[in-house]
C-alpha cells in the first residue's frame, strides 16, 4: 500500500547534490524517482530507490540527516485529464497533499505519482474509487 | 529546601554597617600594601594614593587596577607580601598562554577562603553531615580544595573523588548515599548522562543527589533544568563563582532563589566597568567585573579586571541576605563582539540555542558587512530528520530560533540550517565567531 521514499537535508551548496547521489551510486543503488524542494540556503532530496533501507544506512552513515517516510503511489492514465481527475478526487474528500511528484513510465500510456498527503486513510478510499491503480514497494523498486 | 545562612551577622548585615566595615577594610588594605608590598607600594606612589585619601568607597577610583599580566610579570611570587615562611598554600593557573599565574595564602588567608566556600555551600542546601562528592580535579586548581575546606568547616561528609572514573564516582554516588557535588555543570550532566546509560543495571532512583554545587564554568538556566531532568532525583542546582586571582571558589554563589550569586562583600568590593575605556559604571550597570579583595593578605588583589561581565544588584534577597548579587556572567570581555553597535557575546546566542534537539550544540556565528551595515548570521546544524518530511517544519523552526535569539539580543539576525558535521569542531576552546566585515 505503501513505498518507503527518503528524504535527506541537503545544503544549498556547489556540488553538494552531485556527493550526496554520488553516495548511492557507488553502493549500487539504483534511483527510481527523484524530487528536490530548496530555499536559497537549503534543499530536501526525496528519493525512491530500488533499496530503500540500504540506502538509509549507507546515507546515515555519511553523517546525513535522513528520514525513510512512508508515501502513496500510483499508476494513473497517461492522457490529457489523468492527473486532473485523479487530485481532484483527493480535493474532494479535504485530504492536504504536503507535496507530490510524477514521472511517465517505460509502459505505454501510464505515468505514476507519488504523494505524501496529511491523512493516509482517506486519501487511499478516495483514490480506489476514483479507481487508481495503488501500487505496493515492490513494484514501484523494480520499476 | 530549607533556607539556611552560615553567618547571619556577615550575610544579612545592614548595608550601611557592611558599606563602613569595606571602607575600613579597604583602608587599611592600602595601607598594608603601602607597607608589605613592593609591587603596589610603587604603583601607588605613582598614582599619588594613600590610604589616609581613601575617604569613601567611590575613592577606590583611584587605585589603579591589577590585571592577570601582573602576575604573569611578576612570576613566580613577585606579588606576594609577606615573607615566604608565612605562606601556608600556593595555587597556580593553568596557564595556557604565557607564565601561570601563581597565588598564594597566609593561614589567615586560607581561614577566610574557608569561611567564604563554607558561606555559598550552606546556601547551596550543604549542612553538617551533608555527604559531598567532590568531582573537581584536585591539584594546583583551586577548586577542588576550596570547597574542601570550606565543607569541613561546615562538617559536611567529604568525599574527594576529584574529576575522572565516571563508573567509580557513580559506584560511590549509589554505595554511599551521596547527597551533593561539587562538578562543572558539563561534568554534573556528563554523570547524569552515564547513570542513565547504565540504568538497566542501576536504576536510577539509586541516586539520592539532592544539591548540585556547580562552579569552574557558567551555566544557563535552561542548561540546570537539563542537568536536574537528567538526574531526576530532585536534584537542586546552585552556581558559585570565583577565580584564583580572588581566592578561587568562594567569591559568590547562589541561594535557593536562585536570583542572582551573592558576594560576599565583606571580603571582596566590586565594581563594573566599561572594558575598553577602563571607567567606572553606575550602580547596577553591566560591565567587566573588577574585585578588590579586602582581606587577602598573602598576595593582596586590588582592583583586579577578571574579564567577565556582568551586573550587580544591591537589594535584599528573598532569603534575607543583603549581600549584593552578581548575575550569571554573560561572557568575556575579551570574547564581546559589537553587531550594529550593539554588544553580543557567543554565550547569549548559546543559551537561546540549548535544550533544543532539533539541533546540534554545536553553532558558529558568521559575521558580515553588507550595504556598510553589520549583518549576523547564526549556523546550527540539522539533527532532527522527523522535521525533513514537512517543508514548513524546518522554514518554522529557523523562525523559532531566529525569534529566541532575537528575544536575548534585540537584534534580528538571520538563522541558517546546515548539514551534521559541517561546522568545524575544536577540541580546546571553540571558536565560535567568523567575522568576515574587514574582507
Amino acid at each position: 500500500m505503501y513505498i518507503k521514499q527518503l528524504s535527506v537535508f541537503v545544503e544549498n551548496k556547489d556540488g553538494r547534490l552531485a556527493e550526496i547521489t554520488t553516495i548511492i551510486a557507488n553502493a549500487g543503488i539504483d534511483i527510481r524517482a527523484l524530487s528536490i524542494a530548496d530555499t536559497t540556503d537549503f534543499g530536501i532530496l526525496r528519493l525512491v530507490v530500488d533499496k530503500p533501507y540500504e540506502a538509509e544506512d549507507i546515507l546515515k552513515a555519511a553523517g546525513l540527516t535522513v528520514s525513510l517516510t512512508d508515501v502513496i503511489a500510483i499508476g494513473i492514465p497517461d492522457r490529457p485529464g489523468g492527473f486532473a481527475e485523479t487530485i481532484t478526487a483527493v480535493a474532494n474528500k479535504a485530504v492536504a497533499v504536503e507535496y507530490m511528484y510524477a514521472f511517465i513510465s517505460r509502459e505505454q500510456d501510464r505515468a505514476y505519482l507519488i504523494m505524501r498527503v496529511a491523512d493516509n486513510e482517506t486519501a487511499i478510499a478516495a483514490l480506489r474509487a476514483q479507481g487508481c491503480d495503488l501500487l505496493d514497494g515492490e513494484s514501484v523498486y523494480q520499476l | 529546601m530549607e533556607n539556611r545562612i552560615f553567618n547571619k551577622e556577615m550575610e544579612c548585615m545592614p548595608r550601611r554597617e557592611l558599606e563602613a566595615l569595606q571602607l575600613e577594610r579597604l583602608k587599611s588594605l592600602v595601607d598594608y600594601c603601602e607597607r608589605n608590598s613592593e609591587f603596589y607600594s610603587k604603583r601607588l606612589a605613582k598614582a599619588g594614593v594613600t590610604a589616609d585619601k581613601i575617604k569613601s568607597l567611590s575613592d577606590i577610583q583611584y587605585i589603579p587596577y591589577t590585571t592577570k599580566d601582573d602576575l604573569r610579570d611578576t612570576y613566580p611570587f613577585g606579588m606576594i607580601s609577606v615573607p615566604m615562611e608565612k605562606i601556608v598554600r600556593v595555587h597556580a593557573s593553568s596557564g595556557t598562554t604565557g607564565n601561570p599565574t601563581v597565588v598564594a595564602y597566609t593561614r589567615e588567608d586560607m581561614e577566610n577562603w574557608s569561611e567564604q566556600v563554607a558561606r555559598l555551600a550552606v546556601a547551596a542546601g550543604a549542612n553538617a553531615g551533608t555527604i559531598v562528592q567532590i568531582c573537581f580535579g584536585y591539584g594546583m586548581f583551586t577548586g577542588a580544595l576550596g570547597l574542601h575546606y570550606g565543607l569541613e568547616k561546615i562538617g559536611a561528609v567529604v568525599v574527594p573523588t576529584s574529576s575522572g572514573n565516571t563508573e567509580k564516582q557513580l559506584k560511590f554516588m549509589r554505595d554511599f548515599g551521596t547527597d551533593a557535588i561539587v562538578a562543572t555543570p558539563s561534568y554534573c550532566m556528563y554523570l547524569a548522562e552515564a547513570a542513565r546509560s547504565m540504568a538497566d543495571k542501576y536504576p536510577m532512583e539509586m541516586y539520592k543527589l539532592k544539591y548540585g554545587i556547580l562552579g569552574s564554568e557558567g551555566s544557563t538556566p535552561e542548561m540546570r533544568a537539563e542537568i536536574e531532568k537528567h538526574w531526576g532525583s530532585g536534584i537542586f542546582c546552585t552556581d558559585n563563582y570565583g577565580m584564583s586571582e580572588l581566592n578561587g571558589p568562594g567569591m559568590s554563589g547562589e541561594c535557593m532563589y536562585r536570583d542572582g550569586l551573592h558576594i560576599n562583600e565583606d571580603h571582596f568590593l566590586c565594581e563594573t566597568i566599561d572594558s575598553a575605556s577602563g571607567s567606572v559604571l553606575g550602580k547596577g550597570e553591566t560591565g567587566e567585573l573588577v574585585v578588590t579583595n579586602l582581606t587577602k593578605r598573602g598576595l593582596p588583589m586590588l582592583r583586579y579586571r577578571t574579564k567577565d561581565i556582568t551586573s550587580i544588584n544591591y537589594d535584599t534577597c528573598k532569603c534575607g541576605r543583603t549581600s549584593a548579587r552578581m548575575h550569571k556572567i554573560i561572557g568575556r570581555s575579551d570574547d564581546m563582539i559589537k553587531v550594529r553597535g550593539v554588544n553580543v557575546f557567543p554565550s547569549q546566542v548559546e543559551s537561546a540555542l540549548i535544550g533544543m534537539t532539533e539541533i546540534s550544540p554545536n553553532y558558529l556565528i558568521v559575521l558580515r558587512r553588507e550595504n556598510y551595515s553589520d549583518s549576523m548570521e547564526v549556523r546550527v546544524e540539522l539533527i532532527d530528520s522527523s522535521l525533513l518530511d514537512r517543508y514548513g517544519e524546518l522554514v518554522a523552526l529557523q523562525k523559532r530560533i531566529q525569534d529566541n535569539i532575537k528575544n536575548i539580543l534585540g537584534i534580528a539576525i538571520k538563522v541558517s540550517l546546515v548539514e551534521p558535521n559541517s561546522i568545524e569542531r575544536f577540541t580546546g576552546k571553540a571558536k565560535r565567531v567568523l567575522d568576515l566585515r574587514n574582507q
